[in-house]
């Protein structure tokens, strides 16, 4: 290349790698698209059926509008999957020797017997198991007003069904649901940092030295993940 | 087999805030001491490093600092006819674990107590009658004055670093300070921040009303500072990741960034980790305790012999081993006869949430644990007249946001559904825009209320659980119903676009199943005399001499503050003594 010419080499480089840094995230996020969809996530904790119970009542629990991302695409179903299969799953953070009370006042917490993954897999079946008693489908395969109805009925116990309470079911997978959207992207849910952005949460920043003489002032950075924003 | 290890001048059990500052003492008067911690060790480097720490869900909600509750938790019930049920999952209170212990996942808002706190029973008595305090409260004077207090208060701020205004300066009243604080001997060692926004605004409304707000007295350093020890705190940043987490900016005190860099190296102390006291020892009088039995980490039993024994554990785990090994006369709430265990106490928090438009940017994550907060004192201890309530003590009202973690911090209007489309609209709406305000008021002891082990449930290694028997009384409800309407009328002048206020009303009992304070105490408390006490003025067993036991476990009924700067001064007040006394002629430093 001439020296002589309206671009240098030197020029030209950085001229060059400052396009391509602007180009890269695009080709990036491009990939990672197609390497989802080329890989998707294998849950090891659910079931088939299970898998379609929870990504329904995820999407029912978090739906997707314009408000900010729902729970589906934000990662909840693998958060849910991962935790479950983690020592958490197995009730490893509880205290879990019996004898277990029945007619215990509720303000003392919870007294059953089962960890979070007999909670789900017992809540679960119990749930397609009554949906297709009263609809002749699975929890999945009902209408959206349906499955509305149906997680209603279980947030405020108004409905039989065999093993757990109803309620107990449903307060341990709201629990997760929104641990998923909200935790940090390296656990699985809150992907791109999607549920941060919508609320204005500045993710692991953990630095406001620049705000203290600031306070009321709008906070202009977004959000940054444990593992990096790259990985987000 | 039991393994026995070589003797040594004392063993300290349980490495938090108050064992450290003895085996400070202890090791400075050349001791060789052993202290036992039943959890990991912990530094700020590695275990506190940004950016790990800052996760919410693997410390603030699933709680990796905190004590498992899978291998030892206690068992909780209203009435002493109730069956007692296991405290399974995290709520009312989180227990700390490893080295530096509840010191490392605190807040920092280190408070003295006020001076009539220190003598609750007579102030009271003396100002309203006898017959204003119920026949079932059985609350009682220390067997320390403020005075006595105040020079540990005072060195204790210093190792702490703490960020604060003088109130009350040799008797002079300072503008910006607390009116209502006892008279100290000096100002704090670090300025104060300026105020977070929900503070701004809680400060300005406070102030219209003619109360006297001001900065939060906070262990959270505002500055670069070097303490007495000669070990150097940062300057809090606000991240927003303080109680629950440990402080990756050194800024947070905790035993780990003022006292442990100087005394972990000396010759004359080991620390073992993973070490599970199961029994303090007795001779055969029972009057002296020979050392400690432990399980260290690899399951081996281990006894370790000592001359002096430091139960420097959390308040519950205190009571526990006291109770396990067989110290002292447990307490009998039908005869009210025994100590250990009597008058476990609480606190009474009520909380308002203030919802503003969108113009308004609170900014919740924007915070720290103390630093950045206003508080007022208007209404705490006797800080005002209580003739016409019909109450006894008060609370400290703050404003108290000390983050905005959305997983534990998103606070929503209660009319909003749970989920679906309208909870996260309101998600969105409200996360920027909220503050939290809330009062943190005393808790009485009553005849009913105690500590005992539990006859069902074990621990891990087959020994029995502490057993928790609490509930409110009417004097605690009325408390919070006048506490929160005072926060309320602060609130209506900052003037939000809506408020709601959370707090226990008459026929609700103790909810353990929500976070509210883990400042717990009683059952090991200090007193005049052995009938009347587990431990005297110095924190030494009445019934063991060689024993001192630390903590809050002394509180003869709660305060409305956080009890961390009283339970550190009545250690240096304690270790003080041990020092210059116990040391030259061991034996009881005050006739029973």
């Amino acid at each position: 290349m001439s020296e002589r010419g309206p671009w240098t080499r030197r020029e030209f480089l950085r001229g060059g790698s400052a396009a391509a840094a602007l180009v890269l995230p695009v080709v990036l996020a491009g990939a990672n698209e197609s390497a989802l969809q080329r890989n998707p996530y294998v849950p090891q904790f659910f079931t088939r059926p299970e898998w379609d119970f929870i990504n329904a009542a995820v999407d029912r629990l978090i739906p997707a509008d314009d408000i900010g991302p729902g729970g589906l695409e934000s990662g909840v179903p693998e958060f849910l999957d991962r935790q479950l299969e983690s020592p958490y799953g197995y009730g490893a953070f509880a205290y879990m020797q019996g004898p277990f009370l029945t007619n215990v006042p509720p303000q003392l917490g919870y007294q059953l017997k089962f960890t979070p993954r007999e909670l789900y897999r017992l809540g679960m079946a119990a749930s397609d198991t009554r949906c297709r008693q009263l609809h002749g489908r699975a929890f999945c395969e009902i209408e959206v007003s349906q499955q509305e109805e149906f997680l209603t009925q279980l947030e405020h116990g108004s409905i039989e069904l065999p093993g757990p309470p109803p309620e107990a079911f449903f307060e341990q997978l709201l629990l997760n649901v929104k641990e998923g959207f909200f935790a940090d992207p390296i656990y699985g849910g809150n992907r791109h940092m999607g549920a941060w952005k919508m609320i204005g949460f500045p993710g692991a920043r953990a630095d406001f030295t620049d705000w203290i003489e600031q306070a009321g002032r709008t906070y202009p950075y977004g959000p940054v993940s444990i593992a990096g924003r790259s990985q987000a | 087999v039991t393994q026995t290890r070589k003797p040594v001048d004392a063993v300290i059990i349980g490495f938090g805030w108050t064992g450290s500052i003895m085996a400070k003492t202890l090791t400075d008067a050349g001791l060789n001491v052993v202290a036992l911690e039943r959890g990991p060790s912990r530094d700020t480097n590695p275990d506190f490093q940004y950016p790990r720490i800052v996760d919410e869900l693997r410390h603030g909600i699933r709680g990796e600092l905190w004590q498992p509750l899978a291998k030892e938790t206690v068992t909780i019930r209203h009435k002493p006819e109730d069956t007692a049920a296991p405290y399974r999952q995290y709520g009312t209170f989180v227990f700390g674990n490893g080295v530096g212990g509840a010191g490392v996942h605190w807040n920092g808002q280190l408070w003295r107590a006020s001076p009539e706190d220190l003598r609750f029973r007579s102030h009271i008595e003396e100002r309203y009658g006898r017959k204003f305090i119920p026949p079932d409260m059985t609350i009682q004077d220390y067997p320390v004055s403020f005075e006595e207090l105040e020079p540990h208060f005072d060195h204790f701020e210093k190792v702490c670093g703490v960020s604060g205004i003088a109130g009350n300066l040799r008797g002079k009243l300072q503008a910006g300070g607390n009116p209502f604080e006892g008279t100290r001997s000096d100002e704090y060692p670090t300025p104060p921040l300026p105020p977070v926004y929900s503070a701004q605004l809680f400060a300005n409304a406070a102030a219209q009303l003619g109360y006297k707000p001001f900065p939060l007295p906070a262990a959270n350093s505002s500055i670069a500072y070097t303490n007495p020890y000669g070990v150097r705190l940062g300057p809090c940043n606000l991240c927003g990741f303080c109680e629950r987490f440990g402080c990756f900016m050194y800024s947070k005190a905790a035993p780990q960034t003022t006292i442990l860099p100087v005394i972990l190296p000396r010759p004359n102390l080991e620390v073992r980790a993973n070490a599970y006291v199961t029994r303090i020892l007795l001779d055969k009088s029972g009057n002296r305790a020979t050392g400690v039995r432990y399980i260290d980490e690899t399951g081996t039993e281990v006894e370790q012999p000592a001359s002096l024994v430091v139960l420097s554990a959390f308040q519950m785990h205190n009571v526990r081993l006291l109770l396990m090994s067989g110290i002292g006369k447990p307490y009998d709430p039908r005869t009210g006869a025994g100590v250990v265990g009597k008058n476990y106490a609480y606190q009474m928090v009520t909380g308002t949430l203030a919802f503003f438009d969108e113009e308004v940017r609170i900014n919740p994550f924007i915070a720290a644990g103390a630093a950045g907060q206003r508080v007022i004192d208007e209404f705490s201890s006797d800080h005002f007249d209580h003739a016409k309530h019909g109450f006894i003590g008060g609370s400290a009202v703050r404003a108290a946001g000390t983050g905005g973690r959305p997983i534990e911090q998103l606070h929503l209007p209660p009319d909003v559904p749970r989920w679906g489309r309208q909870w996260k609209a309101a998600a969105k709406k409200h996360y920027l825009h909220t503050a939290v305000y809330d009062t943190q008021g005393s808790v009485m002891s009553y005849r009913d209320r105690y500590l005992d082990l539990d006859p069902t449930y074990r621990d891990a290694h087959g020994l029995p659980l502490l057993r928790v028997t609490f509930d409110w009384h009417q004097n605690e409800y009325k408390l919070a119903a006048f506490s929160s309407a005072r926060l309320e009328e602060i609130v209506r002048v900052i003037n939000p676009k809506r408020f709601v206020s959370i707090l226990m009303k008459p026929g609700q009992s103790y909810d353990t199943r929500f976070y509210q304070s883990t400042h717990t105490t009683g059952g090991a408390i200090m007193g005049s005399n052995p009938s009347n006490s587990v431990i005297n003025r110095y924190s030494q067993s009445w019934d063991v001499p060689n024993l001192f036991v630390l903590g809050a476990s002394a509180f003869p009924q709660n305060i409305s503050y956080n009890p961390t700067g009283l339970l550190a001064a009545l250690a240096y007040f304690s270790a003080a003594k041990v020092r210059d006394a116990y040391l030259k002629s061991p034996g009881p430093l005050v006739n029973a």
